[in-house]
């Protein structure tokens, strides 16, 4: 029962080919090791005791009944493991005065968010344990809570008491006194004289990355070393995190990441869960497993984006950028996690896109809630920035009487301008939105897209047909180790790999990055196989264990193969390099004189040679080496990049707007991403699908929603509406090449791009269908509620409180400008009539 | 604690189950059918779908009770004699998975949709897998699996 690969016994290099992926049999064939089937001699089940209120104080926690409950081994409660149960921490405080909540993984005096855990129940089976759950009783003192992130910036209530303010960090970057490009207020002035100034605010609504498998964690404290089975992106941090908070000594603990079920940086995170369930298992001294159901999930695993963004624009008159100012408050949730502080951050490199500002300035202010937290969701800070820059520039667009596409390329840089120093301080390292763009235009027949949209408004069709453009770019390959220390990030960036070469001709390749769902068994087999000359089949990848793979720094923000696929590169060198020493003596041949090639070493000008896997086999017999060296061929390498890649792409949407019910349907998405060098076309078009839909959700569908009392009301995928495969269509994608100049393969990260280019392509057709009607914004996720209502008030801006913005495309003999009556059933029986 | 009689996977089982067992909790847990999982606690997201008497069931939303004197056939039991199932084969050659975590209940629809219909419109085979939810793949190329498998494969437009 094996898969069956026609395509590999292909000639020619491995990197670039679409293998079929080596992690598919056992996941197609159920033989899969998820957390959750993880099950162990002795081992006991948790479930945890929930905070149903946003913001309350603890009284009392009465935990008898549950204890006499069948099957109740104990219930722990924060009070019981409060020297031992570590904390959830922070690893980038982006200021030195960051205001940092104390975040315990089971709260003891206070809870700030619904959901916190407040007990734990440790019984015979799961059942039990959540039976017992329900008996456990709590007495809250309710506190006033605020939800809202603007509202926070009011610090009218506070989410945290203690700290005087809900403000947690104040963060600005300002291109006239980093001296990279002018001053931004003298710009905007100019442009208020003579030129145009376009002011907008936009909501980056909350979401949920909702990976499928709910987060598992397995605590077996039985051995010498306690051992953590869990569902993370960050086996490496987790077991840094838990020995620096605990005290345990990190040579005790051993981090396993098995299967994962996705993350999309919804595991990238140490949780109060994982916690709770190690100071559950190290009390009752058995193994134990906790696995959170969905509704847990959802209120309890940290939330993503969730920021106000106004923006001011400025451009000259011929519709030529001259400044940018972005005012953002990000709403942190109850607590700052592990890097929900920076997330933000990392939008200030990205506001400024692929154009050509002269001056810049990003002012960043996050708050504190009493919602859950907020932290890194796929794309992480870079999504929300390229959703309100693409966003604005259609504003531009638009005010001009332009084509968006023309005003994207008046403004952008061009592909003779690479390596490109931005406003904001980052170098681009290469890059042709040009070739993309024409590209991505042809294969999505933009024309003749035009010319029907035109047709439709012409016979004034109750469907419009709007047009979106995204160009975006991204910052990729977390990151240079230096970088993050200049932005007081708590550790490094650089990632590990070893090779080991068996004497059976096999290769081990064990990475620090840790897969869950990427493909990267397959992918760094691929590159190990043409850097070693050496079959892809003979090649094994190992990771996710900080036990075999003991350096790593794990897999988020578009890293893994920017940082960890350039490791396995030289590392592999390096194998070689041992190897040529052996092979010349095993040869008698000068070292220099041997030349590497298919996994042979040759003498030049003979036609002597011998493989890399025979020197492997003679190297562990040891039998003939040269005198006084050293056995063993094997080698190790980090790759710390220089700077960061830049991937960009043009992303084409349209999409059917129906007048008359709010509905919209997508017609055509075209995405031309140049993401470098790639080396699984079959993997990263598997990305970019995944990304456009994520991305695409956002757009219409996802949101996250609380109550006024701070109750969840998305708190089940009834609520939580994910895309099916009947919302959604199947996409049309290419690549232009651009290699990176940032590591050897040239590759630049794929992870993301469509997750941050699709959401304002989606948002910007849906707009350009209804320009006409006098409507410049409609409020993510544009539901048919929304669109409904937007075409309803039609006329007035549907953004809410956004200022400026002439609309000299309006036009007064449009349909659906009644007033402003959203519901009212005979406005919109009238517009639906016209 | 009821006793009842089940067919798994062609091996005949006789437990006693609580009656609030649900079915997926009985194969997971008691007969150790871990390729089966949870994925959600409201019926939506289709991640733990078998055969029942040969047609799909969510199993969170089947009583173990009622698969008494039934056949269930899960992930684990599609390959027979050590050969792929045409979706399985399909599934990898499109590059239909990436985490695999829907998988098992993805596979288990998509071959219920072509028992249905054995010549789905793509629209046709989106709508049947509308129980079914993926976060990877975007559903691109699981559509392509089941176009592959049912001989429609329209290729991709470019």
């Amino acid at each position: 029962m094996t898969v069956t690969d026609e395509r590999s016994t292909a000639a020619g290099p491995e990197v670039g080919r679409s293998r079929l992926r080596k992690e598919d049999q056992r996941l197609i064939t159920g033989r899969t090791r998820w957390t959750d089937n993880i099950v162990l001699p002795g081992m006991l089940h948790a479930a945890m005791v929930r905070s149903p209120f946003a913001h309350a104080n603890i009284r009392s926690i009465e935990t008898e009944v549950a204890e006499q409950a069948p099957g109740v081994i104990t219930v722990v409660t924060g009070a019981d493991v409060k020297d031992t149960q570590g904390a959830v921490a922070t690893a980038w405080p982006i200021t030195t005065d960051q205001k940092t909540p104390d975040h315990l993984p089971i709260a003891i005096e206070r809870v700030a968010c619904a959901g916190e855990i407040v007990a734990v129940v440790v019984a015979r089976t799961a059942a039990e344990a959540r039976d017992a759950a329900e008996l456990v009783d709590v007495d809250y003192e309710e506190l006033p809570a605020i939800l809202d992130g603007r509202e926070a910036a009011e610090d009218a209530v506070l989410a945290h008491p203690s700290l005087g303010t809900n403000t947690s960090a104040v963060w600005r970057l300002d291109s006239a006194e980093s001296g990279t490009g002018g001053n931004v207020e003298e710009e905007i002035a100019k442009a208020r004289t003579d030129g145009i100034v376009i002011e907008r605010e936009y909501r980056q609504q909350r979401l949920i990355p909702s990976f499928m498998e709910p987060r598992s964690t397995v605590v077996d404290p039985t051995g010498e070393q306690v051992t953590v089975w869990t569902s993370t992106q960050v086996p490496h941090l987790l077991r840094f995190l838990i020995a620096a908070t605990t005290g345990m000594s990190e040579s005790k603990i051993r981090v396993i990441a098995p299967d994962v079920g996705g993350g999309f940086g919804g595991k990238l995170q140490t949780t109060a869960e994982e916690f709770a369930t190690l100071a559950a298992a190290r009390r009752v001294g058995k193994p134990v497993k906790y696995t959170e159901t969905r509704s847990e999930s959802l209120v309890s695993g940290h939330h993503g984006r969730d920021q106000y963004q106004r923006l001011t624009l400025a451009a000259s008159k011929d519709g030529t950028v001259t400044a940018l100012k972005v005012d953002l408050i990000a709403n942190l949730g109850a607590y700052v996690g592990l890097v929900g502080g920076g997330t933000p951050v990392l939008g200030a490199w990205m506001f400024n896109g692929i154009y050509k500002f002269k001056a810049y300035q990003f002012n960043l202010r996050t708050v504190l809630t009493n919602t859950t937290w907020v932290d890194a969701y796929r794309g992480a800070g870079r999504p929300e920035a390229t959703f309100a820059i693409e966003r604005i520039m259609d504003e531009l667009a638009a005010e001009l009487g332009a084509d968006p596409l023309e005003i994207r390329e008046r403004n952008w840089i061009t592909h003779e301008e690479f390596p490109f120093a931005s406003v904001a301080g980052m170098t681009y390292d290469s890059g042709n939105y040009e070739a993309a763009t024409a590209r991505a235009k042809e294969l999505f027949d933009y024309d003749g897209l035009r010319r029907e949209q035109q047709e439709r408004r012409d016979r004034k069709d109750p469907v419009q047909l709007g047009i979106g453009v995204s160009t975006f770019t991204e910052m990729c390959g977390l990151a240079p180790s230096r970088v993050l220390g200049s932005l007081n990030y708590g550790a490094g960036g650089w990632e590990h790999a070893s090779i080991r070469m068996l004497p059976t001709g096999k290769v081990e390749v064990i990475t620090g990055t840790s897969p869950h769902g990427q493909g990267h068994e397959t992918a760094w087999s691929q590159i190990a196989a043409d850097r070693l000359g050496v079959p892809f089949e003979d090649i094994e990848v190992l990771h996710g264990d900080t036990q075999i793979a003991p350096r790593g720094l794990d897999t988020y923000g578009s890293r893994s193969l920017v940082v960890g696929g350039e490791a396995v590169v030289r590392a592999a060198d390096k194998v070689v390099e041992k190897a040529k020493l052996v092979a010349a003596h095993l040869l008698e041949a000068n070292a220099e004189d041997l030349d590497f090639s298919g996994g042979r070493f040759t003498v030049k000008g003979t036609d002597q040679g011998i493989g890399i896997t025979e020197v492997a086999a003679a190297q562990f017999t040891s039998h003939n080496l040269a005198e006084g060296m050293e056995s063993g061929i094997d080698a190790d390498a980090t790759f710390d990049p220089v700077t960061f890649s830049f991937p960009h792409g043009t992303h084409l949407c349209a999409m059917e707007v129906d007048t008359e019910t709010g509905g919209t349907r997508m017609r055509r998405y075209v995405a031309v991403d140049d993401i470098g060098q790639v080396v699984n076309p079959l993997i990263v078009q598997g990305q970019v699908h995944g990304g456009l839909v994520q991305g695409i959700a956002q757009a219409l569908w996802e949101e996250a929603v609380f109550d006024e009392q701070g109750t969840l009301v998305t708190g089940s995928f009834v609520d939580y509406t994910l895309p099916t495969a009947a919302d959604t269509i199947s996409f049309l994608t290419d690549n232009t090449t651009s290699p990176s100049t940032t590591n050897t393969l040239g590759t630049k990260g794929v992870g993301e791009a469509g997750c941050i280019a699709s959401t304002p392509a989606v948002v910007n057709a849906i707009v350009d269908a209804l320009r006409p009607l006098g409507i410049d914004d409609v409020r993510m996720p544009c539901t048919p509620e929304r669109v409904w209502t937007a075409i309803q008030s039609a006329g007035a801006s549907a953004g809410g409180e956004v200022s400026g913005g002439a609309q000299p495309h309006f036009d007064e003999d449009a349909p659906n400008q009644d007033g402003p009556e959203p519901g009212a059933a005979e406005a919109g029986q009238k517009g639906a009539d016209q | 604690m009821t006793r009842i009689n089940v067919r798994v996977d062609g091996v005949t089982y006789t437990d006693e189950v609580e009656p609030r067992t649900l079915l997926v909790h009985y194969l997971r847990e008691q007969l150790g059918k871990t390729g089966t999982v949870v994925g959600c606690d409201t019926s939506n997201c289709g991640a733990c779908t078998v055969h029942l008497d040969g047609r799909s069931v969510k199993s969170c939303n089947v009583l173990a009770l009622q698969a008494d004197g039934h056949e269930v056939t899960t992930i684990e039991g599609l390959a027979t004699d050590g050969r792929l199932h045409p979706m399985q084969q399909a599934f990898h050659e499109c590059h239909a998975l990436q985490c695999g975590y829907c998988t098992p209940g993805m596979i288990m629809q998509a071959i219920d949709v072509l028992n249905e219909n054995p010549k789905p419109s793509e629209q046709e085979i989106r709508e049947g897998l509308e129980g079914n939810l993926c976060r990877c793949t975007g559903y691109h190329n699981i559509v392509k699996a089941v176009q592959q498998v049912a001989g429609t494969g329209e290729g991709e437009r470019a």
